[in-house]
């Protein structure tokens, strides 16, 4: 029996497996970043550890830091209170290595100091905001070409599953396994099953990668891959760009899984060639043609496998505060009584009394009051175009506060050059640094109580965005077209 | 070294909901710490406080019945979202000892042996009956034995609820009965991690 592309890399990484133990699996590359590292930091120097490989380590600040670009000092913060910003600063390219750390939060900078010396102590590349490459760490890791097929990588951030895109076993550890890695490469790890999802067919127009893992976790529920790996398969995937894949591939964990791989292609080495770590000459070619050996083989077994067809769906949004609570824009929020399962009746009542919303209400017509265009699942430059082809001549409703926030320095400059900071500035969109924002509402981007958001992030829980926040989560075209009309509509009606 | 944990009987505290996160558990908010310290003070924050900060008397967490429960019950799906140890730490800052769960999310259930918090998966009618129970007698007491695996709950309406068996990880359980850290087992393997990387060619 074959194997599949999981078991490929698993078997090429098991360093020890004791009787009855977990394996002991090595860590090709390993992203660090501000908030889950302190404490492992610490711990290595409490027991007088160093960094086992800082050349395999990398390290980025992007979860807590601002995003607000020292453009307009005193403008008020969606949840309404002052935001410090420096003023008589120009915007434009590298605007955020202005930006006074004297300003920020305290504890903001006391992370990002923190990691500065943690870096500079155990000899880790830092891509520090102060420089030309910073941001969201899922987002500048595929940038950079750190992310390579058939490689482990680990981070302290569940959305690790990113990499996934490019047939790299990735998955998001805890800080306590953070230290495990510093100190040795290595991470205790129970195999995980796997699970195949087959997507056939061709997405329609205005439907996107995005309503695609919306719709896999809306059928198979927030809890659905425990303790698997899911490997996206089919003509659908095959078509993607890297960018979209890395999209579904980051929302596994909402899937329940333990990540999510594609296997290599074309379009995967098209888009590392000639990144700054990606090998060059010779070893290029031999990279390559290694890389193309991570693939499932036809015979082999999934312990699960589901078949989705691309041509079926309609764009996504999420109504309640599970990432399995969604449906098609064109559809309804369920009624309790529809659902047989007990829980699932008590979880969706609970969900809509958090969300204001009422069962059976139409999902296309909902009130929007801010929308929230970035995160690891959506900032990268494709997602940019898309949205900024929807804002592109129109005006953000009057009533909603719309922001792009880029996911790298890389993003927002190619952005930049392309003049889409323009068309978002002129429909209305604040344009911001690049960070996660109001993903996790951990900088000063919080929305207010009550407040509906439109949200091309990837999670709906309690509060997630700001105190009381309410996410309806979509793709960025979705939410280009609810920030033009003030409420959430079918954005194939507008194309 | 991490805290032991080898048996416990413990009065528990019944929270009557699935797909609980780790946002719920703790908030990111809490997150900007660099040390361990104060977690268990935003412990399940968003329900716990009101907006003004003041304790919600509707919250079960805030019912003195519940008071020095070291047992949490919670539906299905536990733990779910963001791989922040944060709310790990924030249970056992708090006081709990073990979770009670049909199921737990992947990367949640892997920080908790890591930090001596016990998760026990059991089926779910029986957390459902469970809750049930703690709900009408909150002194109600559970009994845990990891060594042997066991969970003995109080007989209930004629039902015998002694010595149910659940599914533990035999190394996860070995080292959480030492309070063993895995740390030390992965340095012990610094030769075969060296061949390992000799050996590698990508």
């Amino acid at each position: 029996m074959g194997k599949t592309l999981f078991e490929r890399i698993w078997d090429a990484h098991v360093v020890a497996q004791d009787e009855g133990a977990p394996a002991a699996l090595y860590i090709d590359a390993h992203l660090v970043h501000e908030v889950t590292s302190p404490q492992a930091f610490a711990t290595l120097r409490e027991r007088g550890l160093s960094v086992r490989r800082p050349d395999k380590t990398f390290a980025t600040m992007d979860h807590a830091i601002p995003t607000r670009l020292p453009t307009s000092p005193g403008e008020q913060s969606p949840a309404g209170q002052q935001v410090k910003a420096e003023s008589g600063t120009e915007r434009g390219g590298g605007s955020l290595n202005s930006v006074d750390m004297a300003l920020w939060p305290e504890d903001a900078a006391t992370q990002v100091r923190t990691l500065r010396q943690n870096c500079a102590e155990f000899g880790i590349t830092l891509f520090d905001i102060e420089g030309d490459i910073q941001g969201i760490v899922h987002v500048i890791g595929p940038e950079l070409g750190i992310t390579q097929p058939g490689m482990t990588i680990v981070c302290g951030d569940s959305h690790t599953s990113t990499h996934g895109a490019f047939g790299a076993l990735a998955f998001g550890i805890g800080t306590s396994e953070v230290g495990h890695v510093l100190a040795t490469q290595c991470l205790m790890q129970k195999k995980p099953k796997t699970f195949a999802i087959n997507i056939e067919g061709a997405l329609g127009t205005g439907v996107t990668a995005k309503d695609i893992i919306l719709a896999i976790i809306a059928k198979n529920g927030a809890g659905g891959g425990v303790g698997h790996v899911f490997e996206y398969r089919g003509a659908a995937i095959r078509q993607m760009s890297m960018a979209s894949r890395m999209t579904i591939c980051n929302m596994s964990i909402e899937g329940g899984a333990r990540a999510g791989l594609i296997a290599p292609d074309e379009t995967t080495f098209d888009y590392i060639r000639g990144r700054a770590y990606a090998p060059t000459g010779e070893a290029w070619e031999r990279a390559v043609a290694h890389w193309r050996t991570f693939q499932t083989d036809e015979d082999a077994v999934f312990d699960r496998e589901m078949t989705l067809d691309a041509s079926a769906l309609a764009p996504m949004v999420t109504y309640g505060t599970n990432p399995g609570q969604g449906a098609p824009v064109t559809g309804r929020v369920p009624k309790a009584d529809d659902l047989e399962d007990e829980a699932e009746r008590r979880s969706l009542q609970n969900a809509l009394a958090y969300m204001g919303l009422t069962e059976g209400q139409p999902i296309e017509g909902q009130h929007v009051d801010i929308v929230f265009i970035g995160s690891c699942t959506n900032s990268r430059i494709e997602d940019l175009r898309a949205a900024a082809a929807i804002a592109k001549g129109r005006r953000v409703s009057a009533h909603v506060e719309a922001l792009v926030v880029p996911g790298s320095k890389a993003v927002k400059a190619q952005a930049e050059a392309e003049g889409l900071d323009r068309i978002f500035s002129e429909a209305g969109f604040q344009w911001r640094g690049a960070g996660c924002s109001m993903c996790l509402a951990m900088n000063d981007d919080k929305a207010g109580e009550g407040k509906y958001v439109a949200s091309t992030s990837n999670r709906n829980f309690i509060g997630r965005q700001g105190p009381g926040s309410r996410s309806l989560l979509m793709s960025p075209i979705m939410a280009a077209a609810a920030a033009v009309n003030g409420r959430v509509i079918d954005v194939r009606e507008i194309l | 070294m991490m805290q032991p944990f080898t048996n416990l009987t413990s009065t528990a505290l019944p929270l009557r909901a699935e797909n609980v996160d780790t946002d719920q558990i703790i908030p990111a908010r809490y997150l900007t710490a660099v040390t361990q310290a104060g977690m268990g003070d935003g412990l399940f924050s968003w329900w716990r406080y009101k907006r003004d900060g003041s304790p919600n008397p509707d919250f079960v967490l805030n019912q003195p019945q519940y008071k020095g429960a070291e047992v949490l019950v919670a539906g299905r799906n536990f733990g779910i979202g963001s791989s922040r140890e944060h709310a790990v730490w924030a249970l056992t800052q708090y006081g709990f000892r073990a979770v009670i769960s049909p199921g737990f999310a992947d990367i949640f259930y892997n920080n908790s042996l890591k930090n001596g918090l016990l998760p026990v998966r059991l089926p779910e009618e029986i957390v459902n009956r469970l809750l049930d129970l703690i709900e009408e007698a909150p002194q109600t007491t559970i009994s845990i034995d990891l060594e042997n695996q066991t969970i003995a709950l109080p007989s209930v309406s004629g039902e015998q609820w002694t010595a149910r068996s659940f599914d533990i990880d035999p190394f996860r359980r070995w080292c959480l009965v030492r309070g063993f850290d895995e740390l030390d087992y992965l340095l012990d393997k610094d030769k075969q991690i060296s061949d390992f990387e000799a050996s590698a060619t990508f």
